[in-house]
């Protein structure tokens, strides 16, 4: 229950340390001994009203506490009158402005690379330890931390501003986020650390933070219903097709939570990528599937991106439409840009296959398992391989 | 904060231009440093009149062209003043080699006490 609270406090506790302090390491320093305080005392007299004021007053107090005997700090931080500690006191009621916001946006900011903005939004709003944050990306601790103390360094050296962009920005910077969102969400599922579940939380801050931007809301839409179908993805081990899965399995409660916040992107007239491809996971979602419907949005989709692999999506889907014969023509177009692509292979292998087109079908299967590594995906392939 | 904005051109970009355009940008690259947040700046002579100084064991060696052979060269710097990143990147955005084919590195001074 207290690790819960913990999790849910630690980003919104250290973006208002950072807002209050101009300093990560000190606002990290003063959450950590906070939470470590915490621990101990609710333990023993239970949880306050407020959990989240009780923390940030706390580590505001021990903040000033240890500006005020070091004097060196003060230097590092905006603070030009260093405030009275308010030791024992502690507001149950008082509102901290939420600068979540301020946070992720610094943490996302283009002038770092995206494994840094990743890392450090892991760390900060997601609360994860560098120790897991590691593990999810398969490098060593050493390596993530150095990651870390880089990022935050040339946060402070190039003077990136702890601040929500102007409105100029905004949408440059927006999209800038919500990839690194959905890039934490498609990490996929590591031992003991959910990421997909992290960047759900995530999304829903971000919806919470920013109630009147569309993309915002279908993103968070888009992450809830593909984890709704996590399930049901493998059989034994084995990867099984959308059209196949056992739907009981399906989340009905993620599918409703993120029809909802669909519904909520489009009623606020949002036509962007991430609309499209949540509308696009919606149908996907329906027992009867509109592929017209599919098929259209993914033309749209693959317009406004220009990007070769959702025009694959929508050649499949014209392929379920209006027959193999369709799909395969809009396939011939992609040869170029996807050459390398299993899954063009793939696409391209099944429709062959539906025709009875078996020798051609054999030869794609055998290049789109060329170029295949996952251990699942192999299988499968080598599978229809064998059904022949 | 200081910043000190280094400035590299694509030289086939300005070569390739009419007398009209040339003056064009160069006439925004003086805009420029009459920006009120401007400390210094400068144009530097083409990167074939660099000369590159190491001094290996007492002995100076001198090797004839920039340090790095690019195929962009480094052509001027502007030393500004501004709040943060964001500004320092909106000024840097406005030189013209940044939109040519060229880019600019932006980069903090060190802070010394005075």
């Amino acid at each position: 229950m207290i690790d819960e609270v913990f999790h849910d406090e630690w980003g919104r506790v250290l973006a208002t340390l950072l807002g209050f302090l101009g300093d990560f390491d000190l606002a990290e320093e003063a959450a950590q001994d906070a939470f470590a305080v915490a621990a101990e005392r609710w333990a023993r007299a239970g949880m306050p009203r407020n959990p989240g004021a009780w923390l940030v007053t706390t580590a505001r107090n021990r903040a000033i506490d240890r500006i005020r005997r070091e004097r060196n700090l003060a230097a590092k931080t905006r603070l030009l009158d260093v405030p009275e500690a308010v030791t024992d006191d502690v507001e149950e009621d008082a509102i901290f402005k939420d600068e979540r916001l301020e946070l992720v946006f610094t943490c996302c900011h283009p002038a770092l690379a995206t494994e840094a903005q990743v890392a450090l939004t892991l760390r900060t709003l997601g609360g994860l330890t560098t120790d897991e944050i590691a593990r999810a990306f398969l490098v060593p601790t050493e390596t993530m931390a150095k990651r870390l103390v880089r990022a935050k360094k040339k946060i402070k050296a190039a003077g990136i501003p702890f601040r929500v962009p102007d409105d100029h920005l905004l949408p440059e910077r927006l999209a800038a986020v919500l990839a690194v969102v959905y890039l934490i969400f498609n990490e996929g599922y590591v031992a003991r650390v959910d990421l997909a579940a992290e960047a759900i939380r995530l999304g829903r801050a971000l919806a919470e933070l920013m109630p009147d931007e569309p993309e915002v809301h279908a993103l968070l839409a888009l992450m809830l219903l593909h984890d709704a179908r996590r399930d049901a993805r493998l059989r034994d081990g084995e990867l099984v097709l959308l059209a196949d899965q056992d739907r009981s399995l399906w989340d009905r409660d993620q599918i409703a939570a993120g029809r909802a916040a669909l519904e909520r992107a489009i009623a606020l007239h949002g036509r962007g990528p991430y609309v499209l491809q949540a509308a696009i996971a919606s149908l996907h979602a329906d027992e009867e599937r509109d592929w017209n419907e599919i098929a259209a949005l993914y033309g749209e989709l693959a317009r406004l991106t220009g990007s070769p692999v959702v025009a694959l999506n929508r050649a499949v889907a014209v392929a379920k439409a209006e027959g193999p014969e369709a799909g395969l023509a809009l396939l011939d177009e992609l040869d170029r840009d996807l050459a390398g692509y299993q899954y063009l292979h793939a696409a391209r292998a099944d429709l062959l296959r539906r025709l009875e087109r078996v020798e051609e079908a054999r030869a794609a299967y055998e290049r789109a398992l060329a170029l295949t590594t996952a251990e699942p995906e192999r299988r499968f392939l080598q599978r229809r391989l064998a059904d022949l | 904060m200081k910043y000190m904005a280094l400035i590299y051109v694509d030289p086939t970009g300005f070569s390739s231009r009419s007398d009209e355009e040339r003056e064009a940008i160069t006439k925004e690259y003086f805009d420029l440093a009459e920006d009120p947040r401007m400390v210094h700046s400068d144009q530097l002579q083409p990167g074939s009149t660099a000369t590159t100084v190491r001094v290996r064991e007492g002995e100076t060696l001198t090797t004839d062209g920039p340090f790095v052979e690019t195929k962009e060269e480094l052509g001027g710097y502007y030393l500004f003043e501004a709040n943060d990143l964001d500004e320092a990147i909106e000024i840097a955005a406005r030189m013209p080699a940044s939109r040519l084919g060229g880019a600019v590195e932006v980069r903090p001074l060190v802070e010394r006490a005075a």
